[in-house]
């Protein structure tokens, strides 16, 4: 029966639900994970990579991280080519406000006016939603650290800890029992690795499947977002016992 | 001619605008009150070309109320100066408004500013500023007597000696003006230094 009100985006089904919004969020339940974790000295980023290949030209870019602004950083799941076109509308929205205050746009009004462009795709012009949800992470002279997320309706919330993407739920019920509120960067991360370890798929945890990033203030008081390192990443994995070692050496 | 100008004080901003309203030959009032209270920590001194000068003033007040309705925090006075003028940049090229506006403002972090910015958008912060032809008489008697960390009766002590030179040596000088001020606690009219009030008329 809700096959008929499948096609378009603009109409409600009798029961009240957008079904097309519903098969979008479908969509980012199978893509790859990603977690965010608020501490009191920053925020931490933990994304699951699901194109995993020797092939794979690794350059600087990230499949899971990205910077919006200088103050701001996201990671995404679902799908990667309309994410791309919804962190250009965030970074062009974010400049915009600079150029017209001189000043970073507050986290909370980036992420509320990037959620207003999703929105329209699933009110008017017919077409469909983006498969994406982001998590972001910021910091503001108003609120400090921040992380939000949101997702292909539109919506989005403030929050200590969240997950997107594959196994969220499960994820999600992890660091609700584990999290405390003033957890530091460095218990951040050792959580948020635990966590998606557990939550992952894939049976052994290498740092070629992972992607860590952390926004938090330099000693003079700008922020940073820092991307971590392959080399760092395996370190990290192992210092918490959160990886098998690898069998060859390298 | 108009007159405006103001000056920083220790953790204060006060500014003076002439209140005459002329056209031409006539002065159709001598209370115009032309310094707007742009939200509950900013002041905007306005002067040029009157239908201007409200239109904009007002456009900018709405915009910075707006502002504070959407997302439930006040924007910074460096961030009102900037947007007002990019605004005034904006319609530059096309449409532009004759208006000069020194913006005084009171932030809690970073303590009063004020920001001197001109009909072709032209930005400054600043610590003592003015417009207008009683510019000469009122900047050269800042330059004198300005210091940076003046108090309130130092500094309207200085306002009311720019306001006697202006009236004493300026050939058209406007007869009366409004001061308000800035601080921690809000922006709110000083006082006013009239020397001519309008005469009531008498019934007949």
């Amino acid at each position: 029966m809700s096959r008929r009100y499948d096609s378009r985006t603009t109409i409600f089904s009798p029961e009240g639900r957008l079904y097309q919004v519903e098969y979008a969020m479908e969509a980012i339940g199978n893509a790859g994970s990603a977690i965010g974790l608020l501490s009191k000295d920053g925020v931490v980023l933990v994304g699951e990579k699901k194109v995993t290949s020797k092939l794979l030209q690794t350059s600087t870019s990230t499949e899971k991280m990205y910077k919006i602004d200088d103050h701001v950083a996201c990671a995404v799941a679902g799908i990667m080519s309309d994410a791309n076109i919804l962190i250009n509308t965030a970074r062009v929205q974010a400049q915009r406000y600079t150029f017209a205050y001189q000043e970073p746009m507050p986290v909370e009004q980036l992420v509320q006016s990037l959620c207003d462009t999703k929105q329209g795709y699933t009110q008017f012009g017919g077409l469909r939603p983006f498969g994406v949800s982001f998590l972001f992470a910021g910091w503001d002279k108003n609120y400090g650290f921040q992380l939000y997320m949101s997702d292909p309706s539109g919506n989005y919330s403030g929050w200590k800890a969240a997950a997107i993407g594959a196994n969220n739920q499960a994820a999600q019920s992890m660091l609700k029992q584990d999290y405390k509120d003033d957890i530091t960067r460095e218990e951040a991360v050792q959580l948020a690795l635990k966590v998606l370890s557990k939550t992952m798929d894939s049976t052994s945890l290498t740092s070629e499947k992972l992607e860590l990033a952390e926004v938090f203030l330099t000693p003079s008081g700008s922020v940073k977002y820092q991307v971590c390192s392959p080399e760092s990443l395996s370190k990290l994995l192992l210092k918490f016992g959160v990886t098998q070692p690898a069998t060859e050496a390298s | 001619m108009e007159c405006v100008f103001g000056l920083v004080g220790n953790d204060f901003a006060v500014v003076a605008a002439d209140t005459s309203a002329v056209h031409s030959i006539l002065v159709h009032k001598s209370n115009e009150d032309k310094i707007m209270i742009l939200d509950s920590h900013k002041l905007i001194a306005a002067s040029g070309e009157s239908g201007d000068r409200v239109q904009f003033t007002e456009y900018i007040q709405k915009n910075v109320a707006l502002y504070q309705f959407r997302n439930g925090i006040p924007l910074t006075t460096a961030a009102a100066a900037n947007f007002t003028r990019g605004e005034l940049a904006t319609a530059l090229r096309k449409n532009p408004y004759f208006v000069n506006i020194l913006l005084a403002g009171y932030d809690k972090e970073t303590g009063p500013s004020l920001y001197y910015i001109d009909y072709i958008a032209t930005l400054h912060k600043v610590d003592k500023g003015a417009f207008g032809y009683g510019s000469y008489f009122s900047l050269a008697m800042m330059d004198r007597h300005y210091h940076s960390g003046m108090t309130v009766e130092e500094a309207i002590d200085l306002v009311d000696k720019c306001i006697m030179e202006i009236r004493s040596r300026l050939v058209v000088a406007p007869p009366n003006f409004v001061i308000k001020i800035v601080d921690k606690d809000g922006a709110r009219e000083y006082a006013w230094r009239e020397s001519v009030k309008d005469a009531t008329v008498a019934s007949a």
